[in-house]
């Protein structure tokens, strides 16, 4: 089958496929960020606590993504479960990472300044460390986000859907339209997502 | 106003910052805390705000012990001014100032209406400068803002770290002008740190001179000019010291009242001796004409009498 009637014959299922591999980033990225945010945030307080975190998290990274998402079937069960989870965990680390370089790469003086002045703690991290780290948080968003799209193609490994379908099964039929098509349209949505946070940070910083 | 209560405070073990400092400043002063770097100064200033506790002794404002006060009521009573600014760069030049008044929960139209008025106090055109960024000013303007900033909350206390540091020498001595000229009328109670001796004997009714952490001595520019505590003081305040006793008094004080010549060079009553001395010296004459600021002739002052006054000891 060539790639023109392909997409053709497919397209009602690229659709399904597509949808299905953005809501389980959609979901993942948005508990990694929070899980990374209340983390990244604890962590820069302490710097003995964050080179820990980030130990393990840089550890974590390593781990083999077919394996860690094989090795949470058991405990998830199939489907979307443990995708979901393996993403988070790969995820974290550049959404913590830049979370706690945001916060902790302040200047010192502004710290000193809004105390000095009768800010609280949280006042100061609501209305001073925060919007201060955004840029380095927002990178750190566009770093995990895209990671998470093209490691999303291992969640099909796992029952959950999305893109990966097309190559898990264009391998396995030995169908390569379908493995190259599964391939272009992560990429697509890698590069479209990257493009639309990056304009984000932009506009931010005007 | 503020007081010192046999403070002390180490880092560490070996470390003695504040050794048994007691020192009590008046209200409506500048109290100027002058020493080498690592002397205690910025230390002291921190333990008014509670941003340093004291290992032992007693910090005071208004006769009350500040530690028995809410560390957060207490600073956004008292202004706080640092070398660095601390402007917020993500804010405003109007919402860096309403910082305080904001978290005091002020009504907006009282908060709009005090940004205003301080940034016409501080000298700089609220339509012009309301929404500025602070990367968008210079070094002075972003001064002003600061002391702005500190002066929002109408506090009766503002500390001051080195607040002219950075800036400079022309800006700095005008923005020591300007700040004096707006003490005048706001009278606040400041301590006000600085290494420059200059500039203590410049702005300060009292000065403070530390050492090591301890308190070498207490008292006003000319008493401390005149006699200094020791060796240590009397070197930090240099050489030339007559010439700097010149510049702490003004024509005003000097003058025998009257009429003066009219071919005599005229300055303003607010004109320090310094100033007289050096019209003379230009002019080559031995008597210049005082005058208010409308230009009326209040007085003459001879220099044999400007020897005198400085020379005497009161």
């Amino acid at each position: 089958m060539d790639f023109i009637s392909f997409l053709v014959a497919y397209w009602p299922t690229l659709i399904q496929l597509t949808a299905e591999h953005l809501g389980i980033i959609v979901v993942a990225m948005a508990l990694s960020l929070a899980l990374g945010l209340v983390v990244g945030i604890a962590i820069s307080f302490s710097p003995r606590a964050a080179a820990i975190v980030l130990g393990i998290n840089g550890l974590l990274m390593t781990f083999p993504s077919l394996a860690l998402f094989s090795l949470l079937v058991p405990v998830l069960g199939i489907g979307s479960a443990p995708a979901i989870a393996g993403l988070v965990v790969y995820t974290q680390l550049p959404l913590v990472r830049n979370v706690y370089t945001g916060l902790t790469g302040i200047d010192p003086a502004l710290i000193e300044a809004a105390e000095g002045m009768g800010l609280t703690p949280l006042k100061i991290l609501w209305k001073i460390k925060l919007p201060l780290a955004w840029p380095a948080i927002l990178t750190g968003i566009r770093t995990a986000t895209v990671m998470g799209i093209g490691i999303g193609a291992i969640a099909a490994y796992v029952g959950a859907g999305g893109l990966g379908v097309l190559i898990f099964q264009g391998i396995s039929r030995n169908n390569d339209a379908m493995v190259i098509v599964g391939a272009i349209l992560i990429s697509a949505i890698s590069i479209l997502t990257d493009r639309l946070l990056a304009r984000i940070g932009d506009r931010d910083r005007s | 106003m503020i007081r010192f209560d046999q403070v002390s405070k180490s880092y560490g073990r070996n470390r003695q910052v504040i050794d048994d400092l007691t020192l009590a400043i008046a209200e409506g002063e500048i109290c100027m805390l002058v020493g080498p770097s690592g002397c205690g100064k910025t230390t002291s200033m921190k333990m008014i705000n509670r941003l340093v506790e004291p290992d032992s002794g007693t910090v005071l404002v208004d006769g009350r012990p500040v530690n028995s006060v809410d560390p957060i009521k207490l600073r956004l009573n008292i202004g706080y001014v640092i070398q660095e600014i601390g402007l917020f760069p993500h804010m405003s030049v109007a919402d860096n100032i309403a910082t305080v008044p904001v978290e005091l929960g002020w009504p907006k139209p009282r908060v709009r209406a005090r940004v205003d008025d301080l940034l016409a106090l501080v000298d700089l055109e609220p339509g012009l400068y309301r929404t500025k960024r602070p990367r968008e000013l210079s070094g002075g303007q972003r001064q002003r803002v600061g002391i702005a900033r500190a002066l929002a909350g109408d506090p009766r206390i503002m500390l001051m770290d080195e607040p002219f540091g950075a800036l400079d020498p022309l800006t700095r001595a005008k923005m020591q002008d300007e700040f004096l000229a707006i003490q005048e009328k706001i009278r606040k109670t400041i301590v006000f740190v600085t290494h420059d001796t200059d500039e203590a004997l410049k702005m300060g009714d009292h000065i403070a001179v530390m050492r090591a952490g301890r308190l070498l001595q207490y008292g006003t520019p000319t008493e401390i000019l005149r006699h200094p505590a020791d060796t240590f003081v009397a070197d930090l305040i240099g050489s030339r010291k007559g010439l700097k006793l010149l510049r702490l008094l003004d024509c005003g004080s000097l003058m025998r009242q009257g009429a003066a010549a009219a071919d005599l060079p005229v300055l303003p009553a607010r004109a320090t001796a310094e100033q007289a001395l050096s019209e003379m010296l230009r002019c080559g004459c031995r008597s210049v004409a005082v005058a208010d600021a409308s230009g009326v002739t209040l007085g003459r002052l001879d220099l044999d009498d400007l020897i005198d006054r400085v020379a005497r000891d009161d």
